[in-house]
């Protein structure tokens, strides 16, 4: 087969690959047959297209082949059943399990449901956080076992184990395919928002090695909040974390160097910073104020991150409307991190000799004592009210801590810059 | 990776006739259905050639050309941005479109340049002034 054929049925499959998983779902109601079900389609299309020529709905063509398969499936499995009760036997557990759904017609509407549904299947408490990331990936965006694995850098049986896993996982607590109602949505959704959010930072931070496939990462998590956000329109916090991740990424260019050597916001060159993205943000963070509700934790932090984002030189920071943000995040997520953070805008507002008692009482604490951004923090307030014996202690502190090789070396070089 | 998809002008488009309603509902169903898909990060058409301008640069030298300009097939008439993952998933999209235009047209796909064909190391910045929380998020986690 021609390569770019080969390109093509891979590019409508990745399109296709959710709606169509999806769509099996609520037929066979188990995600992992209809993961199956919608392969077999693909095979069939790889089978059928070098031949025939690409149909002309390509993606049409898949959609009803994975959909009779999966009627074919259930026709078995009710004959199965039927020979069984015969012999008198017990109903087959997994016959029940595939009991066509009354409601199988497709419209358009009820794809974007079904993704939805494929969306909170995917991320079900049932599952290991692990596990609910790598089948949002392989489920929602369509990305292969060998991707997934180099993203993560794992081995590809690691993550194909995994996956295999987490779908029998669901097959055996029976987990319904559906969206849920009530107030068991509003923890269900945030399950959903964290995988994104892990997605998305996994692309972002780079917690070892490098890898090319690590930019796709942040642009799959944007995708899905954004599939999200069109289809839980009324739900504040996805578009929050629309606006968080893409306020994240318009900086992805501007936070290092050539030589790969991170760059602080401040220090950024902001036009080098992604103006359409930012733009993008700032309206969902205007839609998500419309809506009812107070801001969440995603909001609350793309609100700090659109501060900067507002800011067209970094002397023109807000930097008190971004301690208020600080103070209401405090309220609805405490956390040592989030207080280290507003000390660091305090400082900027107020000057460092405020802001130092606060970073102080943090260390005191101990809360956060592997954490080398602590005396990071500490040890730059000190150097900037002249304390250079006890800044160069922290800084060399913080070098100590730092997991990654260039902070390692960032934190010794500012170490060494407090002696001259 | 980025694109940019480009409906290029016709001799209607550049006459300002303006499009049917038929095409105007399909375009707009077209439009939401890559809303939906997270990938259309912004759009728009453009006016024909006749309000616009040009700058020609010759050495120093800049002179102002008055639209309307030659060339037809070769001017746009309207841009999206999106983001996919490859070309060959922009070509897909371009397939499901509704013809643009009511005489024969084309658009075309040009990958944006970015940073992000960086390839080498995403390598965390020092956070001290950055706001993200990655470290609290794992936190509540365990």
């Amino acid at each position: 087969m021609s390569h770019e054929l080969h390109r093509t049925i891979d590019a409508v499959w990745r399109i296709e690959s959710a709606r169509i998983i999806a769509a099996v779902a609520r037929i066979v109601r188990d995600v992992g047959v209809a993961e199956e079900l919608a392969q077999d389609a693909l095979v069939a299309a790889l089978e059928h297209w070098p031949g025939e020529g690409i149909p002309a709905n390509p993606a049409a063509w898949l959609m009803t082949t994975a959909r009779n398969r999966a009627l074919d499936r259930i026709r078995q499995a009710a004959l199965h059943r039927r020979k069984q009760e015969e012999l008198g036997a017990e109903i087959d557990a997994r016959g029940e399990h595939l009991t066509p759904d009354a409601s199988e017609s497709v419209d358009e509407d009820e794809i974007g449901d079904d993704l939805l549904r494929l969306m909170f299947t995917a991320c079900h408490p049932v599952l290991s956080r692990e596990a609910q990331v790598a089948l949002t990936l392989k489920l929602l965006a369509g990305l292969t076992t060998a991707e997934i694995a180099r993203a993560f850098l794992q081995s590809e049986p690691t993550i194909a184990q995994r996956i295999v896993r987490a779908k029998r996982t669901l097959s055996e607590a029976n987990v319904h395919f559906e969206v849920p109602r009530g107030a068991e949505l509003e923890s269900r959704l945030g399950v959903v928002l964290e995988v994104i959010y892990l997605i998305f930072n996994e692309g972002y931070t780079a917690t070892a090695g490098s890898d090319w496939l690590r930019p796709t990462l942040c642009e799959e998590a944007m995708r899905l909040a954004r599939m999200l956000a069109q289809r839980a329109t009324a739900q504040r916090e996805v578009h929050g974390l629309v606006a968080l991740l893409e306020l994240q990424a318009s900086r992805l260019r501007a936070r290092t160097d050539p030589q790969g050597r991170p760059i602080l916001l401040l220090k950024q060159d902001r036009a080098r910073w992604d103006w359409l993205l930012i733009g993008r943000a700032l309206a969902a963070l205007e839609l998500a104020r419309t809506l009812s509700g107070s801001p969440g934790p995603y909001e609350l932090q793309a609100m700090i991150a659109a501060c900067h984002g507002r800011a067209r030189t970094a002397e023109q920071t807000d930097w008190r409307a971004i301690v208020q943000a600080y103070d209401a995040l405090s309220s609805v997520m405490p956390s040592p991190v989030v207080a280290l953070n507003r000390a660091v805008a305090v400082s900027m507002a107020d000057g460092p000799a405020a802001a130092l008692p606060l970073v102080e009482a943090l260390a005191n604490d101990g809360a956060l004592d592997d954490y080398h951004l602590l005396p990071a923090v500490r040890g730059d307030l000190l150097q900037k009210l002249g304390r250079l014996t006890e800044a160069r202690a922290q800084f060399e502190l913080s070098a100590s801590l730092a997991q990654n090789q260039r902070e390692r070396e960032l934190m010794l070089e500012r170490a060494r810059a407090t002696l001259s | 990776m980025r694109v940019m998809v480009m409906v290029k002008a016709t001799p209607e488009s550049e006459a300002g006739v303006m499009p049917s309603e038929q095409l105007l509902a399909d375009m707009g169903r077209y439009n939401e259905e890559l809303v939906k898909a997270g990938i259309m990060l912004a759009g728009e058409g453009l006016h024909p050639s006749a309000r616009g301008k040009r700058v020609r640069f010759s050495g120093s030298k800049r002179t102002v050309v008055d639209g309307p300009f030659a060339e037809t097939k070769e001017l746009v008439a309207g841009y999206w941005m999106w983001q996919v993952r490859s070309i060959e998933e922009a070509v897909e999209w371009v397939r499901r479109c509704p013809n643009p235009m009511l005489s024969d047209s084309d658009i075309e796909i040009r990958p944006v340049f970015e940073a992000a064909d960086f390839g080498e190391a995403f390598t965390p910045e020092l956070q001290q002034q950055e706001e993200r929380l990655r470290a609290q998020l794992t936190d509540r986690k365990s």
